[in-house]
């Protein structure tokens, strides 16, 4: 029997592949798709406490997180373009021009 | 009948506002009349205020607001018009609108006239409320009050280099009214502590609650708050060891020197020890009352014999002054509070008119103090002349002036309560009174014009300043008369000021005592007679001596005080700001702004401007969060 622990362990692995994206990788958009992982990851984790305690709210929320989520790829990815656009290229260690 | 309390009490601080508004513009004429005409208007307002506390024998009690009020605490802002407050307000009133006055002339030329103005208004201000608080704090208010209008009048000339004494005989104004400002907070130390006792132990600062309750308190403190309270007098009213402050003092514009270092600020000491009668006349306290007495009585000698050989004008009178408030404290602790506040009027009359005639010699003389260059002045100042030979023959104490009544009154009083030491010194002074005053006025006025070979060309003061002070020159010649009236008026309410009568055996002895003490005074104004009258001899001999070198540089008392006071206090400073505050305080302060230097320009490297270095901190930073937290929740 599959139980609330099994899928909160898939969430924090999930969320370990998101967070590991987003420490290794140098694309952005590669860090766009991660934040997403990790996203969902939570997603996950809200559903199942949600199923588990009878209360609708946790997937309430994972359905806010969807919609956030959504709206921040479209805000995202129209930067990410623009930010193409502009240098051509997408790779941050060729991006760092704000030094201290 | 509270209106004319409000209006004696605040039009002075309408004019220092008004005057402050021009603080900072040249001289306006306009300034000076207006701040004189609220000064009068006070002054009829105190006046109406007199006549009513003589008609109906009682006095006014006004609160005009709430000032602290937490917990116990409870001071109003209270003012109490009673027969000694009344008379307190008709003096400083009266003094100071003549010389508000006379400094319209006096200070005709000074580019800071509308300050001064401000100044001198702001400063009776605060006397009034000194003398008309009803309450302590009311009057440590009025008593800081005029601390610091002193300061910024003594300093008013602050633009006056600091010398050293070899190069310039007389000192910095600044460095005076330093002088001043310190040695007063010395003493209002120890007033702040009388007053914290009296609160402590009767758990109010009002008097009509304090003073009830001073029977039921112990010896120890009342007389703790005695002394701490005396120890405050001493500092304003300047007796020795505070004195040194009040002959610097006169570095102050002459008006100043008579306002506030003669005819009021000085007597707050005398006011305040007249004002706690019923602490100082308990049975408790007696010896606190007879050293008061005492140390009056050497303060008049003291300060006299300095007067003897003293050159400066101005401080002659300061010195007088001093010598006069030392006989107020001798009235005062002897318990003959009404003679000590009637001398106390009288002889603001006669002082504040002495010292503006030295001012008008000053003016004439284009700021030439020493009366060693001064003589036959009388041939080109006439009315000048006059107003100092009146006050002089006043202070002198010779009959009918003001100042043979108020004088005597307190020699007998020594001779009453038995005390005949104090009685001779006081007699003995009283000769020494007659003859620096005489001597101040024969050297200025008679003999050989000696200003001649200093080519200055003196002329009289403006006739409107001459008649502003012959109020004070009528006062000084009649106020003796009233003697009999001020002792009834003032002692109406037994319980505000007690009454204090001879015993039939002086009241016998009583001409003759004032005959001998006559005598003293002539003797003392013929010795003076003998030896200036016909122009300065000097003796090299006599200068020479030991006693002279004494007296004229006051006991050594300055310069002991620069020895071992100020020279000490200044190495210890030195050494504390050079070990303490420099290696300690600042090196801490420093080590705190340095780790942060530090660490700022370490950790600047993070900022590498690559995204994916801040999300590894970022990172980083929610781990220990993380742990953090788990950590606290683990442990509770």
């Amino acid at each position: 029997m599959i139980g609330l622990s099994h899928y909160l362990v898939l969430s924090g692995l999930v969320f370990s592949v998101g967070l590991v994206g987003v420490l290794r990788r140098r694309n952005l958009l590669m860090l766009f798709f991660a934040t997403e992982i990790m996203l969902n990851a939570a997603n996950i984790a809200f559903a199942a406490v949600s199923y588990y305690y009878n209360d609708l709210t946790g997937q309430m929320f994972a359905f806010f997180i969807i919609a956030v989520a959504a709206s921040e790829v479209a805000v995202g990815l129209g930067l990410l373009i623009v930010l193409y656009k502009k240098f051509g290229t997408l790779n941050l260690d060729d991006l760092a021009s704000m030094k201290g | 009948m509270e209106k004319f309390v409000y209006i004696a009490l605040f039009a002075p601080l309408v004019g220092s506002l008004f005057a402050a508004l021009f603080g900072m513009t040249p001289k306006k004429t306009f300034i000076g009349v207006i701040s004189s005409l609220l000064l009068a208007t006070s002054f009829v307002a105190s006046a109406i205020l007199a006549t009513y506390v003589v008609q109906t024998g009682h006095g006014i009690h006004v609160t005009m607001m709430d000032w602290i009020s937490a917990g116990d605490l409870d001071i109003p802002f209270g003012f109490v018009v009673d027969q000694i407050s009344v008379t307190m307000m008709v003096v400083v009133t009266l003094v100071s609108t003549v010389v508000h006055i006379y400094s319209i002339g006096y200070m005709d030329h000074d580019k800071s006239f509308n300050r001064f103005f401000s100044y001198l208004s702001a400063f009776v201000f605060s006397m009034l409320i000194l003398v008309m608080s009803d309450n302590f704090a009311g009057l440590f208010i009025g008593w800081e009050g005029v601390g610091v209008c002193s300061w910024l009048l003594i300093g008013f000339w602050y633009h006056k280099p600091d010398e050293s004494p070899d190069v310039n005989p007389s000192i910095s104004p600044s460095w005076a009214a330093n002088e001043a400002f310190i040695v007063n907070r010395i003493a209002d130390l120890a007033m702040l502590v009388g007053i914290f006792v009296l609160y402590w132990s009767t758990g109010s600062l009002q008097y009509d609650v304090v003073f009830p309750a001073l029977p039921y308190l112990d010896d120890a403190i009342l007389t703790t708050a005695a002394i701490a309270l005396f120890i405050g007098a001493m500092g304003k009213s300047a007796q020795f060891p505070l004195h040194t402050w009040l002959t610097d003092a006169m570095e102050g514009p002459t008006p100043v020197s008579a306002l506030i270092h003669a005819a009021t600020m000085v007597t707050a000491g005398v006011f305040l020890v007249i004002r706690a009668n019923p602490l100082y006349s308990m049975p408790e306290v007696s010896e606190v009352s007879f050293f008061i007495a005492s140390l009056g009585t050497f303060v008049a000698f003291f300060a006299a014999s300095m007067a003897l050989i003293e050159r400066d004008l101005k401080r002659i009178i300061a010195y007088s002054t001093l010598s006069q408030l030392g006989y107020m404290f001798a009235a005062a602790g002897l318990g003959a509070y009404w003679i000590a506040l009637f001398h106390l009027a009288a002889h603001a009359f006669f002082k504040a008119l002495l010292f503006l005639g030295a001012g008008n010699v000053m003016h004439a003389m284009h700021d030439e103090l020493d009366i060693f260059k001064m003589g036959g002045l009388k041939r080109v100042m006439r009315g000048t002349y006059l107003y100092m030979g009146i006050a002089s023959i006043a202070l002198a104490g010779i009959p009918p002036f003001a100042g043979f009544f108020s004088k005597d009154a307190i020699i007998e009083t020594a001779f009453n309560e038995g005390t005949l030491v104090l009685w001779t010194i006081l007699v003995v002074t009283a000769g020494m009174t007659a003859f620096y005053s005489f001597r101040q006025v024969f050297l200025t006025f008679d003999g050989n014009e000696r200003y001649k070979e200093f080519n200055i060309h003196p002329h009289e003061m403006y006739k409107f300043v001459l008649i502003a002070m012959s109020p004070l020159a009528l006062l000084a010649m009649i106020a003796g008369f009233f003697q009999e009236e001020f002792h009834k008026f003032i002692t109406t309410s037994l319980e505000i000021m007690p009454n204090y009568e001879m015993s039939h055996h002086t009241h016998e002895l009583a001409l003759y005592l004032g005959i001998l003490v006559l005598i003293f005074a002539i003797g003392g104004i013929l010795l003076a007679y003998k030896k200036y009258a016909n122009g300065l001899v000097r003796n090299e001999k006599v200068e020479n001596s030991f006693i002279y070198q004494l007296l004229k540089n006051q006991y050594y008392i300055p310069a002991f005080y620069a020895e071992f006071i100020s020279k000490p206090y200044a190495l210890i400073s030195t050494m504390l700001w050079k070990s303490v505050d420099m290696k300690i305080v600042d090196a801490t302060v420093d080590g705190i702004a340095n780790m942060f230097y530090k660490g700022g320009d370490n950790t600047r490297k993070m900022q590498t401007g690559n995204l994916s270095n801040y999300l590894n901190w970022m990172a980083v930073g929610l781990v220990i969060m993380l742990l953090v937290a788990t950590i606290y929740t683990l442990k509770a």
